[in-house]
């Protein structure tokens, strides 16, 4: 066996193999993959070392994790804990069906990416999962929200979500993801979302573990004509947070959106990777992510737009702007435009500065203090992103989050 | 109130301020005037404290407290205020949040409670009048998209608020119509009382036709170079600040 297969087995060896036809494909193919290294390009600025070189068991189910259920949110609430589901609000009706997922449950126009290693563990080993369906025309009165919870030191948590939208439905989904302080554990987090014909899926992604927790968040969307997907991914805290947030766009006249914020510090590491595939004519897609950045945390952002060939009349908009709040954060940005068609309207930019000194001392002369002051200029350059939660007590619940760790007195 | 001795002040390298010295007492209006670059705007900006600007010798005396060693919004909070020659504007922080921070934050060194959000709202109404500052200025963004003359108008309205009790005025009159400079003096004079004072810091003489100085300091090359009554600004807005240059001592 090479030092990479006898890695990689002692990686996954506190996880059970699944059983299922697909699982057994998976592993196959996992054979074939290695962990990223420095030299991997989608993972340049993203180490894994200290993960792969980890002892992690699979967590037990716990039994209550409402406390981080979010307030005065009308819900249907579905809780995943150390991985496994444990609870769901919601019985099966005409409308929507909400169910454990299981191993057997793999959709045949999945986008799932079989190169990437982590994505093709989640399928090879043993998940907690859902499988969330929405019929056709169905339009659901209240959001539904996920809480992920993992608490326990070592905890490998796999979870595996399928999202289908039926033609005409709509939903809106509101995850959460929480950890206790319990020292180093590991969530490994695959997503796949179907919107189908003129449907309407919105996410609002709010990423708050502990600073030792790991996340590696894979999320692939295929979007079919006349649909509209939107997603608000808000990380809090985290000790790595790796975002993959993958759509191809494969109908005309779609809609996509893409916000993020991230605020970071001690020694976090956060990394979006989004890459948007418009393969048809007629479609918009706008990207929003901002962060800031204190101490010596570090931030990657990697944003890939491609326009196919048949892919004419598309506007596609990127931006990324970072603030650095410190001499030691550190930021590597990286927006990328592929483009085969020609008759398209394309931008993308990305800052990355420090505030304003003049305003600074601006708000110091009238008596705020110096954090304060610098408190009010993140919450300014934050509302960008933020006001795309339109849910008034999700945008609640990130703003208590925010003030409880930033110690934001505004 | 405020002593400053013998205050040299430097800026990457280069001295600006080479031994200021100027007393002013509760009540007295003074007024600082000097051609371009004499380093005018500089002492104001050191009485903020700003930190682009070392204070290489002298003290700043403020209440019996050396103001040199403070931080600017400790100051703010011991009652300095700055209304500035060019207001910064700042996107996306209201103007009303940022004062409502201001106010709570002085509030809280003094040992006093916040301001409740009622009382809070009744203060603004009743300064924000006195400046005649729109409605819709006040929940706007700092300053951001304001007229030169709305952007004078605010830094009163937050003076306003905040009762100071040394109100530094750096050329306040540029940019103004005759109708806001009314307006912002008119502002300036009913805020002035025995308790307080204030310094005007200023080019021209316009100004001071509307806030009467007590006094009138010329400042040129980094020192005041003669002092005087108010008739001193008629004469330098007659004869020019040339004569000034002439006979640099007094």
């Amino acid at each position: 066996m090479s030092a990479a297969e006898s890695k990689k087995e002692k990686f996954l060896s506190g996880i059970s193999a699944g059983s299922s036809v697909h699982s057994t494909t998976a592993m196959n193919k996992l054979n074939g993959l290695d962990f990223p290294t420095r030299k991997t390009e989608e993972w340049k600025y993203t180490r894994v070392s200290k993960l792969i070189n980890s002892n992690l068991t699979k967590g037990e189910a716990l039994l209550d994790a409402e406390v981080f259920s979010i307030q005065q949110l009308d819900s249907y609430k579905v809780i995943f804990t150390n991985g496994n589901l444990t609870h769901s609000d919601l019985e099966d009706n005409s409308s929507i069906s909400i169910r454990r997922l299981t191993e057997n449950d793999v959709l045949l126009n999945s986008q799932a990416n079989e190169e990437e290693i982590f994505t093709t563990i989640n399928l090879a080993y043993e998940h907690g999962g859902l499988y969330i369906h929405v019929s056709s025309g169905a339009i659901i009165d209240k959001p539904v929200e996920i809480i992920h919870l993992v608490d326990g030191k070592n905890t490998f948590a796999q979870i595996r979500k399928l999202v289908v939208l039926e033609p005409g439905s709509e939903l809106q989904l509101v995850e959460g993801y929480y950890s206790s302080e319990h020292g180093f554990a590991f969530s490994n987090i695959v997503s796949e979302i179907i919107v189908k014909r003129n449907a309407k899926l919105h996410l609002d992604k709010i990423q708050s573990e502990s600073e030792e927790h790991w996340q590696i968040n894979s999320e692939y969307v295929y979007q079919e004509q006349d649909s509209s997907f939107s997603i608000n991914t808000i990380t809090v805290n985290g000790g790595m947070v790796r975002n993959g947030l993958n759509i191809v766009v494969d109908g005309s006249n779609c809609e996509t959106s893409l916000n993020g914020l991230y605020y970071l510090k001690g020694n976090q590491h956060v990394d979006n990777h989004t890459k948007v595939d418009h393969k048809k004519p007629h479609c918009t897609s706008s990207e929003l992510y901002k962060g800031i950045l204190d101490d010596a945390a570090t931030g990657v952002f990697n944003g890939k737009v491609f326009v196919r060939e048949d892919a004419q009349k598309i506007e596609a908009f990127q931006q990324n702007n970072n603030v650095i709040l410190s001499d030691e954060a550190n930021m590597n940005a990286k927006p990328e435009l592929e483009i085969y068609a020609d008759d398209v309207k394309c931008s993308h930019g990305s800052t990355t500065g420090q505030f304003d000194n003049d305003a600074i001392f601006y708000l110091r002369t009238r008596g705020v203090g110096e954090k304060n002051a610098k408190n009010l200029m993140v919450s300014a350059f934050a509302e960008d992103v933020l006001q795309h939660v339109k849910n008034q007590p999700v945008r609640t619940h990130i703003n208590t989050l925010l003030k409880t760790r930033f110690d934001w007195k505004l | 109130m405020l002593k400053i001795k013998n205050l040299h002040a430097s800026t990457e390298d280069k001295e600006i301020l080479k031994g200021v010295d100027l007393e002013v007492n509760a009540g007295e209006v003074h007024a600082i005037m000097g051609p371009n670059g004499s380093g005018k705007s500089t002492l104001a900006m050191v009485l903020a404290g700003r930190e682009d600007y070392e204070v290489t010798e002298g003290s700043i005396e403020f209440n019996g407290e050396d103001l040199v060693d403070l931080a600017p919004e400790e100051r703010a909070r011991e009652g300095v205020f700055l209304a500035f020659q060019y207001p910064v504007e700042i996107p996306g922080v209201s103007n009303i949040n940022f004062l409502r921070a201001a106010i709570n934050e002085k509030r809280t060194h003094h040992g006093l409670e916040p301001l409740s959000g009622k009382d809070f709202l009744s203060l603004v109404k009743e300064k924000s009048a006195l400046v005649e500052l729109d409605d819709k200025l006040k929940n706007r963004s700092v300053n951001e998209g304001f007229s030169g003359g709305e952007k004078k108008r605010n830094e009163i309205f937050q003076m306003a608020m905040l009762e100071p009790k040394l109100a530094v005025l750096d050329e306040t009159d540029s940019g103004l119509d005759i109708d806001a400079l009314k307006i912002v003096s008119h502002g300036v004079n009913s805020l002035k009382s025995k308790e307080n004072a204030t310094i005007i810091v200023t080019h021209y003489q316009r100004l001071l036709d509307y806030i009467v100085p007590d006094f009138v300091h010329v400042l040129y090359d980094g020192k005041i170079v003669k002092s005087g009554s108010k008739e001193l600004a008629l004469e330098l807005e007659e004869k020019g600040y040339d004569w000034i240059k002439e006979k640099p001592t007094v």
